[in-house]
Parts: structure tokens; sequence; C-alpha cells
């Protein structure tokens, strides 16, 4: 017999394996849009939040954790979109954070809260170290990426470019 | 040919096309550079943040759907109304090119506008997360982090391009005497605003005008561009009274729902 407390354990364990369709090293669970995992009797009830309003890959990650979780032998899964509390990088795990570092990520700070307009001229950026080298000194090349959620920047000692992943 | 839909003229419903309008109508102008940005990190950021804009409008325009309960979602509200329906300001629906052209895009006037535009949505934002709408309060909750970064980056272009060349900042004046007219009518209050106060939806025009303005200037200042004169003109996009430029903008956001009506990827 399974429990439905034992179907919700293997649920989170499946979670760990549904990559994020734009950042495939890490899952959906490291990227902390997994909010809340249920049994309600009927099957399993999954509660995601999006990380960007735009976000075109939304739809694909339901999908996908849907999917994952029937293919386990834990449906069926309905799956629940939050929008509130809005995601932060906040919620990326240090598992996460260290897996995008190993593949040339470098991860987010704390997430910024509310601030005053700042002005290039007197705007402090965060240093953010090379996930190659570790050097600290970083430029900025552009504040977009490959996906909205990165920036590109360039490390000034071991010459190569990398994303940096925002915080938010 | 797809036939139109007509939403409902409730004041709330209202309140939301204004808002979903602005993000949605703002997203096709920053769509239209997609390949065209003067670099290709611009190019890059003016589609993010055009993804950003048709993200949050479809959350509105979704609520604007429910509240409208004539059973239309977000894609119908988004391709299927007549022009007149539209409830965003002016300043939007504008040409990218100079001198109201379409084509070749300026980029100082879309830079421009981004920051009068953005700086005008970061208060709005602001303000509706505390809406006594739980729907619109989350959309705002994330949204007003995203135009945080819309403001920044658009910040960042007017004060370079404004203290930078003659030919940059002559490019960045022409912006601003254009556009400045515009922004008039985001300011004014109305029934629809006047309506959202009291059932705690969201805030009065008006209410936007000073936090705005604050912003502005601190972006002119050290762009070291000066605000415009007032003037009497007034648009009318916010009470559904466009410019000739929203006809071809909804031609062409339209061209494929109503040749094909519920045409899906």
């Amino acid at each position: 017999m399974v429990t439905a407390s034992d179907r919700v354990e293997r649920a989170w364990g499946v979670l760990a394996g549904v990559p994020d369709p734009e950042v495939p090293v890490v899952s959906v669970r490291d990227l902390g849009i997994v909010r809340d995992v249920e049994d309600d009797g009927g099957g399993l009830r999954v509660v995601l939040t999006p990380t960007y309003s735009g976000c075109p890959a939304t739809e694909f990650i339901a999908q996908a954790v849907a999917a994952a979780l029937e293919g386990a032998g834990l449906g069926p899964a309905r799956i629940e979109m939050r929008r509130s509390p809005a995601w932060t990088t906040d919620w990326i795990s240090a598992a996460g954070r260290e897996k995008l570092r190993a593949h040339g990520i470098a991860p987010p700070g704390p997430a910024p809260g509310p601030a005053p307009l700042r002005f290039v001229a007197n705007r402090r950026e965060d240093v953010v170290p090379c996930p190659r080298c570790g050097s600290r000194q970083t430029e900025r090349i552009s504040a977009f990426g490959s996906t909205a959620c990165k920036a590109l920047l360039r490390c000034r000692a071991c010459g190569e470019p990398f994303e940096h992943f925002k915080p938010l | 040919m797809q036939a139109s839909i007509r939403p409902s003229g409730r004041p709330d419903v209202r309140y939301l096309l204004r808002l979903g309008d602005t993000c949605l109508i703002l997203a096709q102008r920053l769509s239209e550079w997609c390949g065209h940005a003067p670099v290709l990190e611009e190019d890059i950021a003016l589609a993010n943040m055009a993804l950003d804009l048709i993200g949050q409008a479809r959350g509105v325009l979704s609520r604007a759907a429910a509240l409208d309960g004539q059973g239309f979602d977000e894609d119908g509200l988004a391709f299927l109304r007549d022009e007149h329906d539209y409830l965003n300001p002016t300043i939007v629906e504008l040409p990218n090119g100079v001198d109201g052209r379409e084509r070749p895009g300026d980029f100082a006037f879309t830079v421009v506008r981004n920051a009068l535009v953005s700086t005008w949505m970061k208060a709005w934002w602001e303000r509706l997360r505390a809406s006594r709408d739980a729907e619109l309060a989350a959309i705002a909750g994330k949204a007003a982090k995203e135009v945080r970064y819309h403001q920044q980056h658009a910040a960042d272009w007017v004060v370079r391009l404004g203290d930078g060349t003659t030919g940059s900042r002559d490019r960045c004046v022409a912006a601003l005497r254009r556009l400045w007219p515009y922004t008039a009518e985001l300011f004014e209050d109305d029934a629809v605003d006047e309506a959202a106060r009291a059932a705690g939806l969201g805030p009065v025009a008006s209410e936007l005008q000073a936090p705005w303005r604050a912003d502005v200037d601190a972006i002119l200042r050290e762009a070291t561009l000066e605000a415009p004169a007032p003037s009497a003109f007034r648009s009318g996009g916010r009470a559904g009274r466009h410019s000739e430029h929203m006809g071809y903008v909804l031609a062409e956001m339209q061209v494929l729902q109503r040749a094909y009506p519920g045409g899906a990827w």
C-alpha cells in the first residue's frame, strides 16, 4: 500500500529530474518554481509559480511536470499556477546554484528590493565573479542574454565570456 | 473573416483594458525591432522586454475577460476587438520611426518612449500590488519587478544618448518634443478611475503624476535634457479615441486570427 505521503515524497524525487527547458542543467525543483505537492485523494496537485510574466516555457514546464509524474506511475497530476508570491531567484536551491556555476553560468546574488532609480555614473553594480576562474575582474556586455533571465558578461582575467543568472 | 467582439462597458473591465492594452500595444511596437535594432544586444533586449509585456498583457486581459463575463478569453480580447474598444493611451501606438513614419525605426524615439512609459507603469504597478483584486495584485507583484529593469534600461540609454554626441542629443530632443504632449492624458481622471479607486481595484490616473514626474525629471537631468513646455493638445487613447496609426498596428497584429479563426501554434 502506497500512502499519500510516500507518493508526495516520490513526486518530489521525480521533480528533481525534470529539467528546466531553457536552462536544462537545473531541474524545476532546483529553480524553486515547484511550490507545493499534495495528494488530494484523487491524484497529485502540483503548484507551480512562473519565473517571468512572459516566460515562453511556462506551458511546456506544466506539461513536462505532469508527464513525468504520470510516467512514474504517480498520476493523475493536476497542475495549478500560482502567481503570488512572485517567484524570486532567492528560491533557487544551493544545489541549483552550484549546478549553474559548474555549467559556466554565474548564479544570482540576493534579489534586490525596490530601489530608487540609479544612473550609470553613481550605480554600484554587484561584482559577479567569473564562474570559470573565480576572478572578480568581470564586466557586463549585455543586460540580456540567450534568455530574459540571463545577462552576458566577460571575464577580464581569463578572457572568457559567460552568462549571469540575474537576481530578480 | 472572424467577427469582432465587444467587451462590456463595466468600469472595472475598462480599467483593466487600459492596463492590459498598454502592455500589449507597446509590446507590439517593441517587437517590430526584432531583427532591426542597431546592435544585436539591443535587439535581444527589446525583444525580451516585449515578451515581458506580452506576459503582463496576457494576465491582465485574462482577468478582464473573467470580469467581463461574456466568455471571452485573453486571445479574443487581444485579437478580435475593434479599434475604439482598445483603451491604451495613444503614446504607445505611435510608430517607431522619425516624424511618425513606420520605418525605419528611430532608436532614440523608442528609448525615450520606453523611459516615459515604463516610469508611468512602474508607479502604476507598484500601487496595484495593493489592489483588492487578488489576481491583479498577484500579476502586479511580478510586473513591478520587471518594469524596474525596463525603466533602468531605457533611462540608461536616454542618459547615454541625451548626454552624448550632437546627433544623438538632437534625436532625443526631437523624440521628447514629439512624445511629451501625449503624456498629458496619462494623468487625467475620469469615471473609470473614480470607480477603480472606490472599489479598491487601483489608483486614479492623477495619483501617478507626481512619482512619474520625479523619476522623469531625474532621468532628464542626468541626460542634460529639458522637459518640453506643456501644451493644450490632448490625445484620447484611454477613452478609445486613437491616432491614425492604431488601425495599422491592429491590422498587422490581428490579421492571422481574423483570417484563420482560432488558429494556434
